[in-house]
Formats: C-alpha cells, structure tokens, sequence
C-alpha cells in the first residue's frame, strides 16, 4: 500500500490548480495508489551511484545571439485572450500574494 | 485516371514533376477521399479549407519553371499537436478549442516551404495521452481495419487518414509510441527520430524530453521523404541536434535493394519474451526475422536487462514534465475560460477552467505529476526515474555493442477494442513496453507493417538503432519492407477492408 | 489593519542581536529576454514586446540568451563567486496570472555561480563583508494593475490586467548568507549593500539598475535573537522595497516590530511581509499554499551552462576594478573633501556622479547636482535621485548654465522638466522657452519702456547716480519673466540712460 489519501489527492488538486468532485478524489485515490505502487520500484533499482538523465542527449552551451526579432503584434498577442482591456489582459480577482 | 489516393507520396510526386498530374487534383482527390470515409473513421478534427490555394499556387509556380521540393504539392495530414496558422491547434483538448497560433510549427513551417500542401489536422489522445485516440475530447477515431477497435494512439488520427488514403503523408509526435503503436495497429509506417533530429518547436509540449516529431506514411521510402523535409538543426529548439544529416530516402532507396541485409547484426531482447505477446504477433515478428535470417542477416540475443522499469519510469517523468507544460492552460492567455460563479477568484477560475476543460485522463496524469515532483516525493519518483533512465541506455549501449540493430514486435497485442482498457489505466500504460525505452534513451526507432496476426488484424515491426543512426533504420526497414511485399505480391493495407467510400 | 507595535531601536539592539539576508534581484539590460528574441525595453505600451515564449503559448520553446549568461558570469566574479563548471536550469512551478507559463525558469541546485564576499564600506569608512552564498539566473515574471477596490492594491480589487513585457526579462538572483555581527548599524548596512551591489552592476554595465523602474529589487530576511542565544530567531522576508532609503526603514522597522513581539513573550511569524512606502511600515503578505512546494525539477527544454575556463578567464580579466579601490581613486581624482565625498557615497550618488564628470561636467558642478537639488526633489517625492535624471543630462545641463544660455535660477526649473520627463535639457529649454533673453534688441526694447516710464529714475543715473539703476533693472527683469542676464541688463540700461 501506498501513501495515496483522499486528502492528498485533494491538495495535489489545489497545488494543480484542478477542481476535484468528491467522485474524482475517490477515483483518483484508488487509481494513483495502484499506479504509485507500480512506479514504487523505480526507487529499488535506480541506486544513487547511478547518475540522473534529465536531457537524452548530452548537449551543452546552447545559446541564442542578443539580437532582437520581430516581436508579436498587440493583435496576434491579445488574439487568443479570454477577456482583454487597455491592451492587457484581464482577470478576475487574485486576492492572493504577489511573488 | 487511376484513384491518386492509392499513389504512394514517392509516385504522386513524380508524376506532379512529371506534369501527369496537378497538385489541385491530387489535393481535390484526397478531400473528396475523406469528405467520402472520414465520417465513419474520424481521423481528421479539420479539414483545411485554403488546401486547394495552396495546390493551385504549387501548380503556378512549377508552371513557372521554378526549382520545388521532392514533395511539392504532396497533401500533407497533420497531427493536432503541431501549430498551424490557417488552422485551429487544439492538441486534442476542449481547453484549446478554436485556439489559433500566431506561428507554425517548425516542421510544419518547413513542410509548406518544400511546397507540401497541408491538408487537415488529424485527431489524438487529449494532449498526447493515450494509446488508442478514445482520449481526444472531440471523439475517437476508428480503425480502418476494424471499426470497431481503435487505431492506437496518441497519433491515432494520423495513422488512420495514411491508412484509409485520405493523405499520402502525415506529422506524428511520438512521446512513448505515439507515432510507432498507431502504426503497429494500422499496418502503416511510423518513425520516431534521433531525440534532437526533428524540431519540437511547434509542438504542444506533452512531455519535453521525451517527445519527438516524426513521419506516419504507408510505406518506409515516403517516411524518408518527409524526414528530409522536417529533419535538422533548429536555432528555435535548443534540443536540436546541430549537425546535418544524410538523406534519409537515399537511405530508404538503397536499403530497399537489399544488401544492407547481408551481416546485419539484429539484436532480440531476451526480456521481451514471445510469452508476453499475442501469439499472432510473436509469429509475425519470428517470420520477419527468419525472411532477413535467409537474406543474410544474423539474430543475436541481446539482454536489457532494465527496460522492464522502463514503463514505470516512464510514468513518472511523463505525467512530472506534463503536469508543468500543461499548467499554462489556465484561462488567463488563451484558451477556454469557466467562471464558477460571480466575483470568483483567479484561483478559483483557474480550477474550474481546468476541471471542465480537460479531460479525466489528462487530469490523472497530472495529478500523478504533480504527486511526483512534490516535496518529499521528488527523489523517490523524479530522482529514480532519471537514474533508470540512464540504466536504460546503458543497456542500449551494451546491446549496440553486440548489433547494428534491435528489433521487437511494436507492441504485444494487435489493436485492441473502445472501452477495453478505459477502465484499467495500469494495464494501458503496460502497453507501451516495447515503445517507451526508445524515448528514455532518445534513440530513434521505427515501426514498419510486418504481416497480419491470427485476428486478421495488422502486426507492426519495431527497428531501434543507436542515436543519430536514422538512416540505418530507413535501409534496413526498407530491405525488410521490399522483402514482406515481394513474398504478400503487394502492400499489405491491399488486404485492409474496403471502407464505405470506397466502389 | 492593526497598527504593529514597536520598541524603540536603541532597547531593540539593547536585547536582540539582528541577523540579516539579502535576496537581490538584479535585472539585465541585455537587448532581448532571457529566453526569447522579443525587445528587453522599458516604457513599451503594453504587451508589444512579447515573443510567444514570453506567452508560453501553445508549441513555443525557450532559448538562453547568451549576453544574459556572460554578464551572469561577470556579475558573480565581481561578486568574489567561484563559477559553476556545469550549471542547469530548473522549472519552479507556481501558479500565477503573472507568469505566462505558470512555471519560472530558475536555477536549482546548481547556480551559475557561488560562494563569494562582497565588501561593504559604512559611513565613517568601516568595512563589513557579506557573504554571497549565491547568484543564480532567471526570468521576471509579467506586471499586474489592480484596478477597483480603494486602494488600488491587489485587496479588494475587483480584476486585474496583466502585461507580459517584463516577463522573460533576464535576472540575476544574489543571495546572501546570514549576516551577523551588524548591529546598530543593520539598517545602514542594508542600504549600504543594496549600493555597493548597484555600483557593482553599473560599472559592469550589465543593468540600469534603476531601483525605481524595478531593475534593482532587494527582499530583507530579519531575524532577531536574544544576547547569548546561539540559535537564530524566526525570520521574515520583507518585499517590495523598491529605493534605497526604504531598504534602511524597512530593516529598522522590522526590527522594532520584532523586537517589540519578542520583549512581550510572542513569536515570529516566519512569513513574507510587504513594505508599504506610504505609510513606513510592513505588512503581512497572504501565506501562500503554493509557497512551500514549487515542484523544482531539471528544465527539459535547455541544456546545461557550462562555461570554458578560457571564458571565465577572459571576463574576469575584463572586471573594472573594486568597489572600495573604485572609491579611493575617485576621491583622489575629484580633489573633494572627505564630507563631500562621503556625501555622494551615502546618497548612493558615486555612480551617477562618475559618469555625469565621463560627459564632460566638472566634479565640482556634477556633485553639486546630484547632492543638491536633485537629492531635494527625490526627497520632496519619495524618489531616488539617480532615477530623476541621466548623467547625460545633467552634464548637458552644466553646460547650459556655464555657456550662459541658462542661470542658476533657469537651471533649476529646466532641471524639474527634465525630472518631469519633459526630455533633455536642452528639449525643455525649446519648449518652455527659458533660455536667457540674449537678444540685446528685447533687452533694450523692455529697458527703454522701463525707463521711460520712471523719469526720475532715468535722470537720476544721467546724474551719475548708477546704483538708481536698481529699480529698472528689477522692472526689465520682471517683463522679461526672470529670463534675462542680470548684468548684461545693467550694462544695457547705463547705456541707454546715457544715449537716450
Ligand atoms: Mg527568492
Ligand atoms: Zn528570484
């Protein structure tokens, strides 16, 4: 068994930014556990004198020249928006901290 | 005139250069194709309506005595995934629908270029995730071969629209065996490049350091056709190899004469057993190796002695790259936006967007992503799936060191029913053992029709060679491909069930 | 809200030894973003320097700014760092309209540079060193406008708009360790990092490092212990301290708050507080659920940083020299005394006024227009004073004065235009029409009117009564609205007086 809780999964919502019906966490908390289970043995083979793979390909030093491209028109930026004002776009209320 | 459906990209587009043909026919022929099946089959979420002013602008300037590509006004299906311009880009999601890019996708930018005519956006698992194409919010698409059963995934629309006729040639992301699988199932060709070879600019990022874009055609000298117009360096990616690369239908042509058959080293993997196939896919697998044993080549049990961790894995560095790329779906930029109810918070709109316009595969894995990079979590999930990761290629390393190639059978199973494994998403996820390692490693790989099973149904032939190697796939799958139609006396979707379109 | 109550900063000290953290946030004025070609400006309209990167729309994908890792590099042998022989990106995951992809592209674990000291010089000349644990890229994230709501903060707002030019902005993010041993002197100290950090960036020329526009971001960790506690306090994070003189208040400030919480028997909250320029004090921020689990993991999009020895070698070489040598050698070039050349350091001044003596104003004439009038209007408005003017401008401006086109007096009003952000000098001496009246035939023109129009004034210097003169000056210079010679006028109105 594993460490999967309704409550767990619930935040796991929150941190996802994903509203969760009581039906969903339940579902979510059997399937995860079963999944979680599953990828549980990555941890018993992979020891940690192995090394960790983040890129397939061991490239390095890529990088791009300061030169500045043809940027997006205001059009083609605001095009896509759910709501726009002034040029920006706009959301509802954050209410939250700012970073 | 002969159906111009049929006409495999390499014979369209000679006779384009030859003058037989006009792109605007080749084009209209291939949209009345899917106006006639793609009601049943579903491969296609749009069709593209400027498709015929782009033919008829190919067809004026090779009038005009201009130099074009190999596949000049060659239809061109093009898989949701990738951006496109005059064409809504929805990755298979309800969260992106009717979303249009201000830019195309690199491949896709490259494809236009090289006067490739592109002809629609074919369907897919919601954002990539999937083996079967039930996962596309805007419904599934079927198997040509049985309607009944699904045409693999995520790239299920793309294989499909290549096997029915309604477009020569299509675009495939391949994460975990989205390009190769849908191939397997539909008796078509799939091939996943060399991570870095193709551009994933462009691309709806499923999962970053896995995905690559590569061709899903009919047969194995189409897909290195379109390879060469897709494939190399782009400044726009930084995964982008920078080297350049031989010609991958040069590959293919050579290949299908048959000598690179002769001392071919093909490697088995002990760990992937016949015991753990569909009969009728193991006995598929076994007669393609005996037909290139016979041509010369020599079968060499190899040991990976690691690519049964490969799935689960797999299963946490997907769902952990996912759950990040997909966070920038939120309602704010682009896309759908739910407002639960009145003077709702960001917050609060952000999860109810999110909860409404994705769908419940998508939102599992990213609850899985988001549990496997959290505090506490990360080094038991994240941290050992890298390491496995890189356990997987040493095996890769090891076995290369015995051959020039492997071979498995794409996947255990031929294509399998809607619904059948909906319910259980462990034992879907186990379907892409024989794919998935390729991605870990970043190696390129190919899947090419190797017969039918016992069902009826079509059985593919995975080829893995080492990185940057793409070319030695294209000739030996090439050589094997030759070989299976002399012995079939044709191709094998000759055999697939005539569709209601066709007379 | 209710209003935190303080003890006073001697008893505070008295008690509690304070230890201090800096969190520096340095923006790059490289030409593009740290991941895409769209323009690094400042002052664009809204939204138009904006690549799909800086979006995060669908399929886009970053690139790393080269400039953006060199001058990283430069900053962090400045900064007396050891550089990273293999440095990575990470995602920090985050929801946040701000952000146009809901992550920020970091560094983790491994920093493009660590473990350096930067030297601090106090007023009075002490030297402190601060250690730097280290300098790591990143991106800024967009601007947010709360619009309803009465105070136009992001409480009580009624929606947002957000403007992404500043998103994908390179930074660099200089870290410190804890400091101790600061004392009374904590809240000086803080200032006085903050400008040996800006004066660093600047002689790189690797930022604008206007604290006003943002280029220049200081978060102040303070956290208190009782004498003889070995054990540090609780700490908070106090943000948006965006000038120098707020940095000084706002430590000074937390440290009475916390002072006073510790001497009643409370505790530290450990928590971020915001910095309130109106009203002097900090409040605190919402705990964020987010805050604790930013699901940090390798950024698959970009490969790793990993700068040739050749590389460092170059841009170390290519260093200016050090701060407190920089100091020594300009003292000794400016021939000011050491209250005038302290004046400019403690004014965070010694940068502005360098480069205004580099466009050709004199020390004497460039101090006195940093440390005088500009140092008044950024007091009388809040302001820093090196984001009133350029240096360009005020050695523009000298020379207006010294070519006599401009007074003192002149001067000073062309100087609230340019501060006004009117243009340059010399735009604002067009425009408002200030120049000195030169024209001798206005001059005479005004001074014939005044002259006729007091007779007895007019035979009182025929009498040879010159100091009469007095009376009509004042009068031309009145009709010429102050911007007339003062003596050039008394010339002209003995000449007339005898010729008329
Ligand atoms: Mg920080
Ligand atoms: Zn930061």
């Amino acid at each position: 068994m594993s460490e999967i809780t309704p409550e767990l999964v619930r935040h796991l919502g929150s941190l996802a930014r994903i509203e969760l019906s009581d039906d969903e966490v339940a579902r979510l908390t059997g399937q995860l556990d079963a999944i979680v289970d599953n990828i549980a043995k990555v941890a018993e083979v992979a020891t940690a004198d192995v090394a960790a793979m983040s890129h397939p390909l061991p490239l390095a030093n890529v990088f791009r020249d300061d030169v500045v491209g043809e940027p997006l028109s205001l059009e083609q930026a605001l095009q896509n928006a759910p709501d726009a004002a002034d040029g920006r776009f706009r959301v509802t209320a954050i209410m939250g901290e700012e970073q | 005139m002969a159906d111009l459906t049929r006409l495999t990209a390499a014979s369209l587009a000679e006779k384009l250069a030859a003058g037989e043909v006009s792109s605007v026919e080749a084009t209209q022929a291939h949209l009345d194709r899917i106006a006639a099946v793609d009601g049943e089959l579903g491969a296609f979420l749009h069709v593209n309506e400027h498709a015929l002013t782009a033919a008829a602008d190919i067809d004026r300037r090779r009038a005009a005595g201009e130099s074009l590509g190999a596949l000049a006004g060659v239809p061109l299906a093009i898989k949701d995934v990738l951006v496109t311009t005059d064409m809504p880009s929805t990755s298979g999601s309800r969260i992106l629908e009717g979303y249009m890019s201000p830019f195309d996708a690199t491949v896709v930018a490259r494809a236009r270029a090289a006067g490739l005519v592109a002809i629609g956006k074919t369907n897919m698992d919601e954002f990539a995730m999937g083996s079967s194409t039930e996962h596309s919010a805007f419904g599934p698409t079927r198997n040509p071969w049985d309607q009944t059963r699904v045409p693999g995934g995520s790239g299920g629309g793309s294989a499909a629209a290549v096997a029915a006729f309604e477009a020569p040639l299509a675009l495939g992301s391949d994460t975990g065996g989205s390009i190769r699988q849908p191939a397997h199932v539909t008796g078509t060709v799939g091939m996943k490049p060399t991570y870095g070879g193709v551009s994933r600019y462009g691309s709806i990022a499923l999962a970053s350091s896995l995905d690559q874009i590569g061709p899903a055609t009919r047969t194995v000298l189409d897909a290195g056709l379109l390879h060469d117009v897709i494939g190399g360096h782009d400044a726009l990616d930084a995964t982008s190899l920078a080297e350049s690369w031989p010609s991958f239908a040069q590959a293919a042509r050579e290949g299908a004469r048959g000598d690179v058959l002769k001392g071919l080293r093909i490697g088995v993997v002990r760990e992937l057993p016949d015991s753990g196939m569909q009969p009728g896919v193991a006995a598929s697998f076994r007669a393609s190796l005996a037909a290139m044993e016979a041509q010369g080549a020599e079968i060499v049990e190899i040991s990976a002695p690691h690519f049964e961790h490969g799935v689960a894995a797999y299963y946490v560095l997907m769902p952990a790259e996912a759950s990040s790329n997909l966070a920038r779906f939120d309602s704010v930029r682009f896309g759908m936006r739910v407002t639960p109810h009145a003077g709702a918070t960001v917050e609060e709109v952000m999860s109810a967007t999110r909860a409404a316009g994705l769908g419940e595969e998508v939102k599992r894995r990213i609850i899985l992503g988001t549990y496997a990079l959290s505090a506490g979590y990360y080094d038991a999930y994240y941290g050992s799936a890298q390491r496995v990761r890189t356990l997987i290629q040493r095996d890769f390393t090891d076995a290369f060191a015995q051959v020039d190639v492997i071979a498995t059978p794409t996947a255990a199973s031929t294509a399998f029913r809607f619904g059948e494994m909906v319910d259980d998403p462990l034992a879907m996820y186990l379907n892409d053992a024989t794919t998935l390692p390729a991605n870990l490693a970043g190696v390129p790989a190919i899947s090419i029709p190797s017969g039918l099973s016992d069902d009826g149904l079509p059985v593919g032939i995975q080829f893995i060679a080492p990185a940057r190697q793409d070319a030695k796939l294209y000739s030996v799958s090439a050589a094997l491909e030759a070989l299976l139609q002399d012995k079939w006396g044709g191709a094998l979707l000759d055999r697939a069930p005539r569709l209601g379109g066709d007379a | 809200m209710a209003k935190d109550k303080l003890l006073s900063f001697e008893e505070a000290i008295e008690l509690y030894e304070p230890v201090l953290g800096f969190e520096v946030h340095v923006e790059l004025n490289t030409k593009t973003k740290m991941f895409s070609d769209a323009p690094n400006e400042f002052g664009s309209d809204p939204n138009t320097n904006l690549s799909p990167v800086c979006l995060g729309l669908p399929g886009s994908l970053p690139v790393v700014n080269g400039t953006a890792v060199r001058y990283s590099i430069s900053l962090g042998l400045a900064l007396g760092c050891q550089i990273a022989e293999t440095s990575g990106f990470a995602r920090k995951n985050y929801f946040y309209p701000d952000l146009g992809k809901n992550y920020q592209i970091s560094q983790a674990d491994d920093p493009i540079a660590f473990e350096g000291a930067v030297e601090v010089e106090l007023a009075g000349g002490d030297i402190v060193t601060i250690p730097i644990e280290r300098a790591h890229m990143e991106e800024d994230a967009g601007k947010l406008t709360h619009v309803g709501g009465a105070t136009g903060r992001i409480q009580g707002a009624e929606y947002s708009l957000v403007d992404y030019n500043r998103a994908g902005v390179p930074l660099v993010e200089i870290v410190t360790k804890p400091i101790f041993g600061a004392e009374e002197r904590a809240p000086e100290l803080a200032k006085a990092y903050v400008q040996t950090i800006r004066d660093i960036v600047i002689s790189l020329g690797i930022s604008d490092a206007k604290m006003e526009r943002g280029n220049l971001r200081c978060d102040a960790n303070v956290s208190l212990r009782p004498r003889g506690q070995e054990k540090l306090g609780t700490r908070t994070e106090t943000k948006n301290v965006n000038s120098m003189r707020s940095i000084e208040r706002a430590v000074r400030y937390e440290i009475q708050r916390q002072a006073a919480i510790l001497k009643a028997g409370g505790t530290i909250t450990q928590e971020t507080r915001h910095w309130h320029e109106d009203t002097g004090a900090t409040s605190p921020g919402r705990p964020k659920s987010d805050a604790d689990d930013y699901r940090y993991f390798p950024e698959p999009d970009l490969p790793p940083v990993q700068p040739s020895a050749e590389l460092i070698a170059q841009l170390r070489a290519a260093l200016p020299e050090k701060p407190a040598v920089r100091r020594r050698r300009l003292m000794g070039e400016w021939g000011f005394t050491e209250l005038e050349f302290q004046d400019v350091v403690n004014g965070g001044l010694l940068s502005e006024v360098e480069a205004t003596v580099a466009a050709g104003s004199s020390p004497a004439a460039a101090r006195k227009w940093w440390t005088g009038e500009l140092t008044r209007i950024a007091n009388v408005e809040g302001r820093e004073a090196s984001d009133l003017a350029t240096p360009e401008h005020v050695a523009q401006l000298q020379a207006l004065v010294e070519a006599g086109t401009l007074t003192d007096k002149l001067a000073r009003q062309v100087l609230e235009g340019v501060v006004a952000g009117e243009g340059s000098p010399q735009q604002v001496v067009d425009a408002r029409g200030l120049a000195v009246v030169s024209d001798d035939g206005a001059l005479i023109a005004a001074i014939d009117d005044a002259l006729q129009a007091q007779p007895d004034v007019l035979q009182k210097i025929r009498d040879g009564k010159v100091q009469a003169a007095g009376a009509v000056i004042g009068a031309v210079m009145k009709a010429m609205r102050g911007q007339a010679d003062a003596a050039r006028v008394r010339e002209l109105v003995l000449e007339r007086a005898a010729s008329l």
